[in-house]
């Protein structure tokens, strides 16, 4: 069915306002970086701009034929965003992808901060664990911030997301786990206190190497605002 | 503005808004049995990706929605005809390294380029511009040094392979392009309007069909990210000929944004670095979401011809470079 003017401008009000909706809360770190937060809020702002002036200059033009059919897709998105709004990335998508790891040399791994554990993100433990051999990783215990998953013959997982741009382009970090592993289900948040384990494993989709921690104790906490490292 | 009373009535049959309030009410209503759907880690992985894909866009999108407007209205009729070398085959070149200057990926670019095309560009012209302004703009290149920290000729490679095939499609267009496969949207009679009135018209009109062809390749790259595993193109990474053919397949299927397929490239270590430039190549050229932007603003003749060719020359071209640069394994 061809889209007349005020639907139009009704279907161009409903994406920004979704669009306006998840960039004023935190929402908006499921899908994409967030650097884009301004972007959205202006993107936002300026359909609705044009939504007001299409329903204002409606009886100006005249139209031929019919309007843009493949306009109605628009509400689509905006309605996912409004009724679903999709949680972020977590265990379904893991085994899709290869474990992200970034290839760097032994000069890149600077010794730990002080701390007893110390805190370390995702992607660093698992450069340092393969990487590093462990050097800087020696004698530490690690605190990491992941969600559980499983890998495809049902050994644990801890795993964090990491965005370049949005989540389509999502590349997991995955460490395999030993020890006191928490049997709880997937996608459960957790707060891992442990040690690097020289065991490691062959990601089979991309061929990259798993680093493996034991844990010594595990607390479950909530979903950090931003899922993504 | 007039009141309502003058507008024409209208027939008394189903109208588009009634429609839309019905769909937003059915959606409203049902609430719970679509949650329900997000209980499936395959939907709610498809969903997230899906409205991942276009929110990342939309920015781009509107801004390059925007330029285009201005582009065709503000913009004096001769003035691309006057800054563009005169002749056609010197004209596809300077609109190829002029590229450089629209930062952004290539959701932004498809309006513009269709402006150029209204405003009097020749066509070839329009096109390179519209194949280089994606890959050889500065965030672009630079989101690829970052990637490449260990291979700095990565982005020499990309950044003359990407303006290369501009070039190439352009003079392609010249020799072999017809201007009726060309079919830009019908337009409201622009001329009669005032700036702004006209101003926002364009808009509406460039937004609302190269949006919607954008979630419509949003939603097929989703699919394709959900259902081909990265591990398909595993068998081939060792084939010298085939892994090259198989990262621009995979470049085209997956439709990832300009900015963000380097650090995708560079994770694909047991590729050659040839494949991979293939990868960074073709994909702000020819994927999913583009070829159905293109549908959109070109027309579908257009579409169904440039795409494929472009895939072919950018896989050439790519594997051509890489083979100077690396040498052939």
């Amino acid at each position: 069915m061809a889209v007349n003017r005020t639907a139009q401008s009704l279907i161009l009000v409903l994406l920004g306002v979704a669009v306006l909706r998840i960039g004023v809360t935190d929402q908006y770190l499921r899908y994409v970086k967030e650097g884009l937060r301004p972007f959205l809020l202006a993107a936002g702002l300026l359909l609705l701009v044009t939504a007001v002036a299409t329903w204002r200059h409606r009886e100006h033009e005249h139209e031929h034929g019919h309007g843009h059919r493949v306009a109605w897709l628009l509400a689509l998105p905006a309605l996912v965003l409004l009724v679903l709004a999709p949680p972020p990335l977590g265990s379904g998508a893991v085994n899709q992808a290869g474990t992200a790891i970034d290839g760097r040399s032994a000069a890149d791994f600077p010794a730990l901060p002080d701390g007893d554990p110390v805190p370390v993100t995702m992607l660093d433990y698992a450069a340092r664990a393969v990487f590093d051999q462990g050097g800087s990783l020696h004698g530490r215990r690690v605190r990491l911030t992941g969600f559980l998953a499983t890998g495809p013959a049902g050994e644990p997982l801890l795993v964090r997301m990491m965005l370049t741009c949005c989540a389509s382009d999502a590349r997991p970090v995955k460490i395999g786990l030993r020890g006191r592993v928490p049997a709880l289900p997937p996608d459960t948040w957790l707060e891992v206190t442990g040690t690097r384990l020289p065991e490691t494993a062959t990601d089979e989709v991309n061929g990259q190497t798993i680093p493996f921690l034991h844990i010594e104790s595990a607390r479950q906490v909530p979903a950090p605002p931003n899922a993504y490292e | 503005m007039k009141p309502a009373a003058t507008l024409p009535a209208r027939p008394r049959r189903l109208g588009s808004v009634e429609v839309l309030a019905a769909i937003l009410l059915l959606a409203l209503l049902s609430r719970g049995e679509l949650a329900g759907l997000l209980d499936q880690p395959e939907v709610r992985t498809w969903l997230t990706m899906f409205v991942s894909i276009v929110l990342q866009a939309v920015p781009f999108l509107v801004l390059g929605v925007l330029l285009s407007a201005a582009i065709t209205v503000f913009v004096p009729a001769g003035f691309f005809a006057r800054a563009l070398p005169g002749h056609p085959a010197l004209a596809v070149p300077a609109a190829a390294a002029a590229g450089v200057v629209l930062p952004g990926c290539e959701c932004g670019s498809v309006p513009v380029a269709g402006a150029l095309v209204r405003r009097g560009v020749t066509p070839a012209a329009a096109l390179a511009f519209l194949l280089s302004a994606p890959a050889i703009n500065p965030v672009v290149l630079i989101a690829t040094a970052v990637a490449f920290p260990a291979e700095p000729l990565m982005v020499l490679a990309r950044g003359v392979a990407s303006l290369v095939v501009a070039v190439l499609m352009g003079w392609l267009w010249l020799r072999l392009g017809r201007t009726e496969w060309i079919k830009l949207p019908r337009r409201p009679e622009l001329t009669g309007l005032a700036r702004w009135p006209a101003f926002w018209a364009s808009a509406r009109h460039d937004l609302l069909p190269a949006g919607g062809f954008l979630v419509l390749g949003g939603a097929l790259a989703a699919t394709l990210n959900v259902l081909v595993p990265a591990r398909w193109t595993q068998a081939v990474a060792d084939q010298p000929v085939l892994s090259v053919l198989a990262l621009g397949v995979l470049a085209v299927l997956l439709s990832m944004c300009s900015e963000a397929d380097a650090f995708v490239a560079a994770s694909l270590t047991q590729f050659s670095l040839t494949a991979r430039l293939a990868f960074l190549v073709v994909g702000p050229m020819v994927d999913l979401k583009l070829f159905a932007m293109q549908t959109g603003t070109f027309g579908r003749s257009f579409a169904i011809r440039f795409a494929p060719a472009t895939f072919v020359v950018a896989v050439l071209v790519a594997a051509g470079t890489g083979a100077l640069v690396w040498g052939w394994p």
